[in-house]
């Protein structure tokens, strides 16, 4: 199952939530604000390193390089672009945007 | 028409903006479709079914109402999650009373309220081909 | 794949219409099929040919309607909603006596079954808002 957060998780709980009601297996694409989660050494960095070990971190690659962030990210999260977003769409077959 | 199973996933709270009135609509108009629909209610979203809504003095409708009329719409499922209810210091006596009646026993009355936690929302969310996000 | 697309925020405030416009553009461009984009609640925004953005800003309303010419897109919106925030077709206008109507073209006016259908006849749903 593909999850979509696109909410930065020091305004609202939407990652929080995501993360809490995502089976192992699911991947978690991070988009719009949401990108802020993936930044290292922040409040939630442990949540997602946490995270990885049973789920793949993807963020939307246009919306971490619009914020100055690229080089903050946690390693292992897979940054993709709209055609891998639009793959990501593809190859879960349910789909949740945490909005 | 082919049957899928739509589920409905609620967050917001009422009144502050405008995504739980406009849900509801959608799912009282999803209705006539047939389909096999679940409402989930989880963080603000469960402040939706919250009993005794007066919405007199803000000149909004109160839409609360409705949400006892959804077993007339065959929405007979509705889940409402446990820890956001606690995170927000309520519990199931501060919602509206939701029932269905059972035409396969003699139109009993049923609760649709169905309190679930997290590892329940995991399966419920992987279960449904449609999630409706609002 | 066929895919149904919600967008549920209008233009500039939020970058929902943004993320939608791309998306949809992308799986056109991989040869996907969109059924529909459904515009609902301020997403109904998205479709007032009145918007004026500066010229070095995007036309977020252009962007849809070029889209949807190039690519014949069914681009639908709720009925319900746009006659709360005033977004109307000639017909709309008339029925509701008003003087003047804003749909940009490509858009059509219809109403929320038309969501469910695009979820039922759809193998995907992709909502963005907020």
């Amino acid at each position: 199952m593909l999850h979509i957060v696109n909410k930065s998780p020091f305004e609202k709980n939407s990652l929080q939530s995501c993360l809490s009601c995502a089976k192992e297996g699911s991947t978690i694409l991070l988009i719009e604000d949401g990108v802020y989660g993936v930044l290292k050494n922040s409040a939630v960095s442990d949540a997602i390193t946490g995270a990885m070990k049973g789920m793949t971190i993807c963020a939307l690659e246009a919306d971490v390089k619009a914020r100055g962030i690229a080089d903050k990210v946690i390693d292992g999260v897979k940054l993709v672009d709209y055609n891998g977003f639009v793959d990501l769409t593809c190859d879960n077959e349910k789909l949740q945007s945490w909005l | 028409m082919t049957q899928k199973k739509f589920l409905y996933v609620n967050r917001k709270a009422p009144y502050g903006t405008v995504y739980a009135l406009e849900s509801l609509e959608v799912v009282l108009i999803g209705a006539a479709f047939e389909q096999d629909v679940r409402l989930l209610f989880m963080d603000d979203g469960v402040f939706q079914l919250a009993k005794g809504q007066d919405t007199a003095g803000i000149d909004n409708k109160n839409f609360s109402p409705t949400y006892s009329a959804l077993g007339d719409y065959e929405v007979t499922k509705i889940y409402v999650d446990k820890q956001s209810l606690e995170e927000r210091g309520m519990s199931l006596d501060d919602l509206q009373h939701l029932v269905w009646e059972d035409e396969d026993d003699d139109w009993a009355e049923r609760d649709s309220i169905v309190l679930v936690d997290r590892s329940e929302i995991k399966e419920i969310m992987e279960e449904n081909d449609v999630v409706l996000s609002f | 794949m066929k895919f149904t697309i919600q967008v549920s925020e209008g233009p500039y405030t939020h970058q929902a219409s943004d993320s939608a416009y791309q998306f949809t553009r992308a799986a056109l461009e991989k040869g996907h099929e969109i059924f529909r984009v459904f515009f609902y609640h301020d997403g109904v925004n998205n479709a007032t040919r009145l918007t004026t953005p500066p010229q070095d800003d995007r036309n977020v309303v252009n962007r849809w309607s070029e889209l949807a010419a190039e690519h014949n897109l069914d681009m639908v919106v709720c009925v319900a909603a746009a006659q709360r925030r005033g977004i109307a077709d000639a017909d709309e206008a008339k029925r509701n006596g008003k003087d003047a109507d804003n749909l940009a073209p490509g858009f059509r006016i219809s109403g929320l079954g038309q969501l469910i259908e695009g979820a039922i006849q759809s193998e995907r749903l992709v909502v963005f808002g907020d």
